[in-house]
């Protein structure tokens, strides 16, 4: 849809352009007619699939998850960049905002595409996961993500290697601790490996950069941090469709 | 696995005992508790409040040597931040200017514009002074700090501020340090002004870092009173030199004499900051808080069934609280000192001990049954769950002293703290919460017992009536059999809802207090610590009022009570009291403070009136006059070139007094063109405005907090408290309507109204009841079947077995004479119709041709006639068993009927023909059965007697038809409505032991393993049609009726031989699926239609006793291992597997969300079905019946001895206890049928009872 959407958006630009010509514009006319009709229809499909149910509640969830990962994305990126600042507020906001806008929105799409996927896969197993499911865990299962991000944002470790390894125990401790299923930690452990090999390309690419590169222009943290944050935004996920269908219960 | 048995039973034990002490003594115990956490607090006091305010830390100046890194064992109070050189040096030249004497010719702008003037010169003294010893020539330029650029962000600044060089900061710096620049400036005011920001601005600004003084005391105003201008020349030193120093200070000294100064110059402060809390660390931490109040809030909101849900949220967050405190309090007892930013760490120590323990001790306790003593329910509670508690808290210990290896020693630190509280923690729950606890649950019940003795006195008497021969006595009656559960009958936990309202509004005035408190000691804290606010202002107080006390300890931060503290030398008490309101006789002043301030005054008298003489006074708040500024002064200065004050110090040398006098005439030399037109001061009153300015500003900010506090925690009890308490009036109004009276708080139905109708009639104990939901057969041990109304409570058929008959009539008789005789009396034409063999016929005739005698109701005469046609017409009708809707259970007989209908049933239907008087009715079991179910020729076997012996082991009730499976395998299909056998199957020779009739579909198990699936058909005569006119019984539904005129058929479709290894136990069917568990420990589910196997579920451990399966698919088996199986019936999969209780589960029940067994050991454990953990469990008196029924979403009715109980599954508070009859002692209810119109049927030892719940009847319209 937003490929679509900037598709057409190109296409009246050039028609911008193209208006000066004269014969053409009777076509860039007819193409834009076109898009539009391909836009409403698109339009009319969401607005359509929105009245069932089942697809209201899965873009609700989805938009959850989406707020949540750019909220973390945000509190965790200000965490971490925090340790290279001074006293000015300014401009650690700058920073924030400006290095690169395009994290955050990324961090939620993956958030709510992780966060969707663990419910998903658990109905496909069919062992759906029965451990600990109430609000106040996953609060829990949060506080302690967001305190291994304050963790390896805020000590002072000798090594990165005793860094990592207690990043990972920690993580470990997490998955043991909210989570406990197979699938679970098999998707972890997915997110992290492709969150980390995406993370390295864009590196590689000179699109990101870290300050302090220690393991092949990466952090080696980050795969702990993504685990964690899978299994987190997991739990999220799957209380969030377990309320849902609690919520169509009682009603 | 025994030793870990042993283990658990130990530490069961253990906890049970200690619940039992708690719950006696509870206030010996809080207090004990009490007094351990404020000793283990104690040592906290020893620790510095924590703030970001600033530390400091005196030192003497001539002994001074840059303090090395490493810590140098114990130096008295050396904090551990001094340590190491500071980042600088400042060196604050004070200068105090005046244009004296005052002339009256000089205008307002005099007052400072040369004062002002000479700091150029002054600067230029300072930067030029050299100090040359020897050694090597040291000037300012080699000794200062050096800066670089100001930050990228303070452009605007750059003109003021020094960039690259020495930072020297004196107010010539508005003029970039030129006096040719200030010479030509026309407004001073002006251009000092523009630097200030615009708004509040509580940090330093601009004018305070460039004159170094407070702005109200600079006194570079048009309308300062005082005529004297003080500023500060700020020189900040990179490295010290304590010559330079001290020949810079004595030059100084030299040229500009303060004669009556005579300022301490021998202590230097250290002043250590704290980190900075900006922008950037607050969004975390506010984010971590956020988290831990969602926490806190999700988890506290599982607190239920208690007194005072907010008391024990309160508790237990104080519990978590004090642990916490407790922690760091050992710890620093024991030497350690926490370094970690306490406000950081704080919400992840709480999450890691979490409140779950609590919660779960809360949930424990209240789920014991409410009629146990106070003691014992805490006991058993605490028991219950002790494993579990310790096993977690073993698994935290591990996890945290795993984090302790890491060898990072923040995280040890951490670790450390986490221990220590976990175990304190511990220890808090066990005594403090467990106590709190015993206390509500104490007070809740005095509560109900007050409340519910009058309301249970005010019960209407039983009403007469033949059928209704008791009503539920008044509980507190002491009759011999309200006894057993009298209590329970009290312990009604509902509150009534004005009383919750009126709890509501003392709970509310009781946040309110909380609020009000909460605000103005928070805002005094804020006063106080704001260092513009209340301390620095005492704290100038106090150094005013007592120099003494300056003297050793003028670093540490002040106190009230250093003020009074000396008294005086002669021993004068009154002088301690005169000290602090003012130093009006200043004896035990040294000499030279007192000259200090009494020579200029003396100075100033001869001259002129004394408003013309500005008096330069040097008094004790000079030497620390960087005290009155903000603690962000020195920050804010260094924070503009990139140089971060956080956790490290600066240290402050002693301020060099600088006293210039100047002449009018100098004065108006120095006068710009344009200060003469500035006005003379309109009035002095403005000059106060400025300077309360902070104090109001803080006032406000704080005023604003606070409101904004309120409005927060408000709101948070809004969401908090999301039931609306006060709406009773309104919920009452709806409940009238007859809405929903279940829906929040819970059903209660009115006590009054619930009555058991009596059903007699059987002669001996009942062995099986069905229902379809109109009508109700019952089955007695005699053999005898009666089929009852459900609404009226009418028998409307007899089925009688010979051997028994006399009993059988004549309880039937007793009461409903018609219908009993129509039962009764078919048989004989039934024998002899279905029988070739006329023998055994006679002996059932016998007993019926007695009762033709009686009057036989009208309803019935219309019938008879039709059965002649019945055999002209076998054509099936299938829309006819589309009728039938029941949905649940049924079983097939189908096939073996099928076969025995051929070879039998002709005759037999000849044979009614020829009794046209009587209606087509119920056979007499006996005979039906012997001809039908026998694989022997039936001539040969005539002879009742097998037949007889024959029981009924199960029995369906389908539509119209009855299906009973008897002890020899036979299966019969009767008539309900007439009593007439309709059909029967003997294709087996093992008893059944278990019948499901869905549909059409009959299935039966077998006692040995095997399972038969039959298929009733139902041939009805197309003619007839026209005769089913109204029977005249408006009690029986049409509907799913099969009529009597119809043929029915039953044939085996499929015999599972070896569906078990051994006797099926239980049988169900729903949703198309037939589910059978057995002996041997498995569960089968087949489909109905084609009698194919889908599953074999196993995982139990012993028998299967008890099977529940219903539309949804969703199925539940318990078994003799006590075990709960939840299965999806679709994949085959096991959900869940608890394991409830000791013995047997002897019945199951679900609800759309939740489970509920009952078992052997007389508990009734509800479960959450969804995730299977226990709700919670409700313990019966011994020898209840393990009978359970469901009749709403939250109304649960088990038999009891006597008796039912309905329950409400919500909150597992017993609504009410029905006593079926004054003779129940030791006849429990064993079965229990739900019928779909609320009422619920037990048996009741030979009778049978029907118990209407009229609120819920309401609930279904």
């Amino acid at each position: 849809m937003p490929r679509l959407e900037e598709h057409c958006w190109r296409r009246s630009c050039t028609s911008r352009v193209e208006s000066k010509n004269y014969y053409r514009e009777n076509w860039v006319a007819s193409k834009a007619e076109e898009m539009m009709s391909i836009i409403t229809s698109v339009l009319s499909n969401v607005y359509g699939s929105l009245h069932s149910v089942q697809t209201a509640n899965l873009i609700r969830r989805g938009l959850v998850l989406f707020t949540v990962g750019v909220f973390l994305a945000l509190v965790l990126n200000l965490l971490q960049v925090q340790r290279n600042v001074t006293l000015f507020p300014e401009e650690v906001m700058a920073t924030l905002f400006s290095s690169a806008w395009w994290i955050p929105p990324c961090c939620g799409t993956a958030a709510a595409v992780v966060g969707l996927l663990y419910p998903c896969i658990d109905s496909h197993l069919g062992e759906p996961h029965k451990f600990k499911r109430e609000w106040a865990s996953v609060m829990r299962c949060i506080a302690v993500f967001v305190g291994i991000n304050h963790a390896s944002a805020k000590l002072d470790f000798a090594n990165n290697v005793q860094l990592s390894l207690t990043l990972a125990a920690l993580s470990l401790g997490l998955w043991w601790t909210f989570d406990r299923s197979r699938s679970g930690f098999g998707l972890g452990i997915g997110t992290a490996f492709l969150a980390t090999v995406i993370t390295q390309l864009l590196v590689y690419n000179g699109v990101y950069q870290y300050t302090y590169p220690d393991f092949l222009y990466v952090r080696s943290w980050l795969p702990c941090i993504f685990f964690s944050g899978g299994v987190t935004v997991g739990n999220i996920g799957r209380q969030l469709a377990m309320g849902g269908v609690e919520k169509l219960h009682n009603d | 696995m025994t030793v870990r048995e042993r283990l658990r039973e130990k530490i069961s034990a253990a906890f049970y005992r200690h619940g039992l002490l708690c719950a006696s003594y509870p206030v010996p115990i809080i207090l004990f508790t009490s007094a351990s956490i404020l000793a283990c607090c104690y040592p906290l006091l020893r620790l510095p409040l924590p703030g970001t305010g600033p530390v400091e830390f005196t030192t003497r100046v001539r002994d001074y040597t840059v303090p090395s890194h490493e810590p140098q064992g114990d130096l008295g109070e050396r904090p551990d931040w001094y340590r190491g050189p500071p980042v600088a040096y400042i060196q604050p030249v004070l200068v105090k200017a005046a244009v004296s004497p005052w002339d009256s010719t000089l205008v307002p702008v005099d007052v400072f514009r040369s004062p002002l003037g000479r700091v150029f010169s002054l600067l230029e003294e300072i930067r030029n002074h050299v100090h040359d010893d020897g050694s090597g020539v040291r000037s300012l330029e080699a000794l200062c700090l050096q800066v670089t650029d100001l930050l990228p962000g303070l452009r605007r600044m750059r003109r003021v501020l020094p960039e690259h060089g020495c930072l020297l900061v004196s107010p010539g710096n508005y003029w970039q340090n030129q006096r040719e620049l200030f010479d030509s400036d026309p407004d001073l005011l002006k251009t000092v002004h523009q630097h200030e920001p615009k708004g509040l601005h509580t940090s330093a600004t601009l004018r305070d870092l460039l004159f170094g003084v407070p702005v109200k005391h600079t006194g570079v105003s048009l309308y300062s009173r005082k005529r004297v201008v003080t500023y500060t020349i700020t020189m900040v030193l990179g490295s010290y030199d304590a010559r330079f120093l001290s020949s810079l200070r004595a030059r100084l000294r030299q040229l500009h004499p303060s004669v009556n100064c005579s300022l301490r110059e021998d202590h230097m402060v250290h002043v250590h900051f704290k980190e900075e809390i900006g922008m950037a660390e607050l969004i975390p931490l506010v984010t971590t808080y956020i988290i831990l109040f969602a926490y806190i809030y999700f988890s506290t909101r599982k607190i239920d069934m208690v007194k005072s849900k907010w008391g024990l949220a309160l508790a237990a967050v104080v519990t978590v609280l004090s642990s916490l405190l407790m922690s760091v309090g050992l710890c620093t007892l024991f030497g350690l000192t926490p370094t970690l930013n306490g406000g950081e760490i704080f919400p992840y120590l709480v999450v890691v001990i979490g409140l779950e323990n609590v919660l779960v001790l809360t949930k424990s306790v209240v789920s014991t049954p409410v009629d146990l003593e106070v003691k014992l329910r805490i006991a058993q509670g605490l028991s219950n769950e002790s494993w579990s508690i310790m096993k977690n808290m073993a698994t935290e210990l591990c996890i945290i002293l795993i984090g302790y290896f890491t060898l990072v020693p923040a995280i040890q630190e951490f670790c450390l703290f986490a221990v220590v509280g976990l175990v304190s923690d511990f220890f808090l729950q066990m005594f403090f919460f467990t106590t709190v606890l015993s206390i509500d649950i104490r007070r809740m019940e005095l509560a109900d017992l007050n409340r519910r003795l009058p309301a249970e006195a005010g019960m209407p008497l039983p009403k007469p009536g033949p059928l209704r021969p008791r009503e539920a006595p008044p509980p507190p009656r002491p009759s011999p059999h309200t006894i057993t559960l009298q209590t329970p009958a009290f312990r009604n936990l509902r509150l009534p809802k004005r009383l919750r309202v009126v709890y509501f509004l003392a709970r509310t005035r009781l946040a309110q207090r909380f609020i009000m408190v909460g605000t103005v000691i928070w805002i005094g804290i804020l006063a106080y610590t704001d260092p513009a606010g209340l301390r620095t202002y005492l704290a100038a107080q106090v150094s005013e009022q007592s120099p003494l006390g300056e003297g050793g300890a003028g670093g540490l931060p002040p106190h009230l009570g250093v003020a009074p503290v000396f008294p005086g030398p002669g021993g004068d008490p009154a002088s301690t009291l005169s000290v602090l309101p003012a130093p009006a006789e200043p004896t035990p002043l040294p000499e030279n403070q007192s000259q200090g301030r009494h020579g200029a005054p003396r100075e100033g008298v001869p001259h002129q009136a004394p408003p013309l003489v500005p008096q330069i006074s040097w008094g004790v708040e000079d030497e620390e006059g960087w005290r009155k500024l903000s603690f962000r002064h020195w920050p804010s200065l260094f924070s503009y070139y990139n140089i971060t004050l956080a956790k490290r110090y600066i240290s402050i040398l002693p301020v060099i007094p600088i006293t210039l006098h100047l002449s009018p005439r100098e004065a108006i030399e120095t006068r710009h063109p344009q200060d003469t037109r500035h006005p003379p001061p309109p009035s002095l009153k403005t000059n106060d405005l400025p300077a309360d300015l902070t104090l109001y500003k803080v006032a406000a900010l704080g005023l604003a907090a606070g409101v904004l506090l309120v409005l927060l925690l408000f709101c948070l009890y809004r969401v908090l408290c999301s039931r609306n308490y006060g709406q009773n009036g309104v919920a009452h109004g709806r409940r009238r309507h007859g809405d929903l009276p279940c829906d929040d708080y819970g059903y209660s139905p009115p006590i009054s109204e619930i009555s058991p109708l009596l059903l007699r009639g059987h002669s001996m104990d009942i062995e099986c009841l069905a229902s379809d939901g109109m009508l109700l057969a019952s089955c007695c041990l005699a053999g005898q079947i009666r089929v009852w109304d459900t609404q009226t409570g009418d028998c409307l058929t007899v089925i009688p077995k010979h051997g028994l008959r006399r009993s059988s009539s004549s309880g039937c008789w007793e009461q409903r004479d018609g219908w009993d005789a129509v039962g009764v009396a078919e048989p004989e034409n039934l024998g002899g119709g279905t029988e070739p063999g006329g023998g055994v016929f006679d002996e059932d005739e016998g007993y019926p041709l007695r009762r033709r005698t009686t009057p036989r109701p009208a309803l019935f005469e219309n019938q008879p006639d039709l059965t002649p046609l019945i055999d002209t017409n076998f054509d099936s009708q299938p829309p006819s068993h589309l009728l039938l809707t029941p949905p649940r259970d049924g079983f097939d007989f189908g096939g073996l009927v099928e076969k025995a209908y051929l070879e039998h049933e002709p005759p037999s239907l000849g044979l009614t023909a020829s009794y046209p008087s009587s209606s087509p009715l119920s056979g007499p079991p006996p005979q039906r059965r012997r001809s039908l179910g026998y694989i022997q020729p039936p001539a040969p076997q005539g002879q009742g007697t097998p037949d007889w012996e024959s029981a009924v082991w199960a029995m369906e009730l389908r539509g119209n038809l009855i299906a009973a499976g008897r002890s020899n395998g036979k299966l019969e299909l009767w008539d309900a409505g007439e009593g007439s056998l309709r059909c029967s199957n003997e294709d087996g020779v093992s008893g059944i032991t278990a019948l499901a009739f869905l549909n059409n579909r009959l299935v039966a198990a077998r006692l040995d393993g095997s399972l038969d699936f039959f298929t009733v058909d139902i041939n009805k005569p197309l003619g007839l049609l026209q005769y089913r006119g109204p029977p005249g019984r408006s009690n029986i539904p049409p509907s799913p009726c099969y009529s009597s005129e119809d043929v029915i058929s039953c044939q085996l479709t499929r015999s599972v031989q070896c569906a078990h290894q051994k006797p099926i136990t239980v049988l169900r069917a729903a949703a198309g699926r037939v589910v059978t568990g057995s002996q041997d420990h498995t569960v089968r589910v087949y489909r109905l239609e084609d009698s194919c196997c889908l599953f074999t579920l196993q995982g139990h451990s012993g028998g299967i006793t008890a099977i529940y399966i219903d539309q949804t698919m969703v199925l539940a088996s318990g078994g003799q291992d006590g075990a709960i199986c939840l299965w999806d019936v679709l994949t085959g999969s096991r959900v869940s597997h608890v394991y409830g209780h000791r013995g047997d589960v002897t019945s199951l029940v679900c609800t759309t969300s939740c489970v509920i067994s009952s078992g052997l050991d007389d508990l009734i454990c509800i479960w959450d079905r969804s995730t299977g953990i226990k709700l919670y469990s409700i313990q019966q008196e011994v020898g209840c019946g393990a009978s359970l029924g469901v009749i709403s979403e939250s109304l649960l009715v088990t038999g009891g001895q006597g008796c039912v109980s309905f329950w409400d599954l919500n909150f597992g508070d017993l609504l009410q206890t029905v006593y079926l009859g004054q003779s129940s002692d030791g006849q429990g209810v064993r079965q229990l049928v739900v019928l779909n119109n609320a009422a619920i049927v037990c048996d009741f030892g030979s009778e049978l009872s029907l118990v209407y719940v009229p609120a819920v009847l309401e609930k279904l319209d």
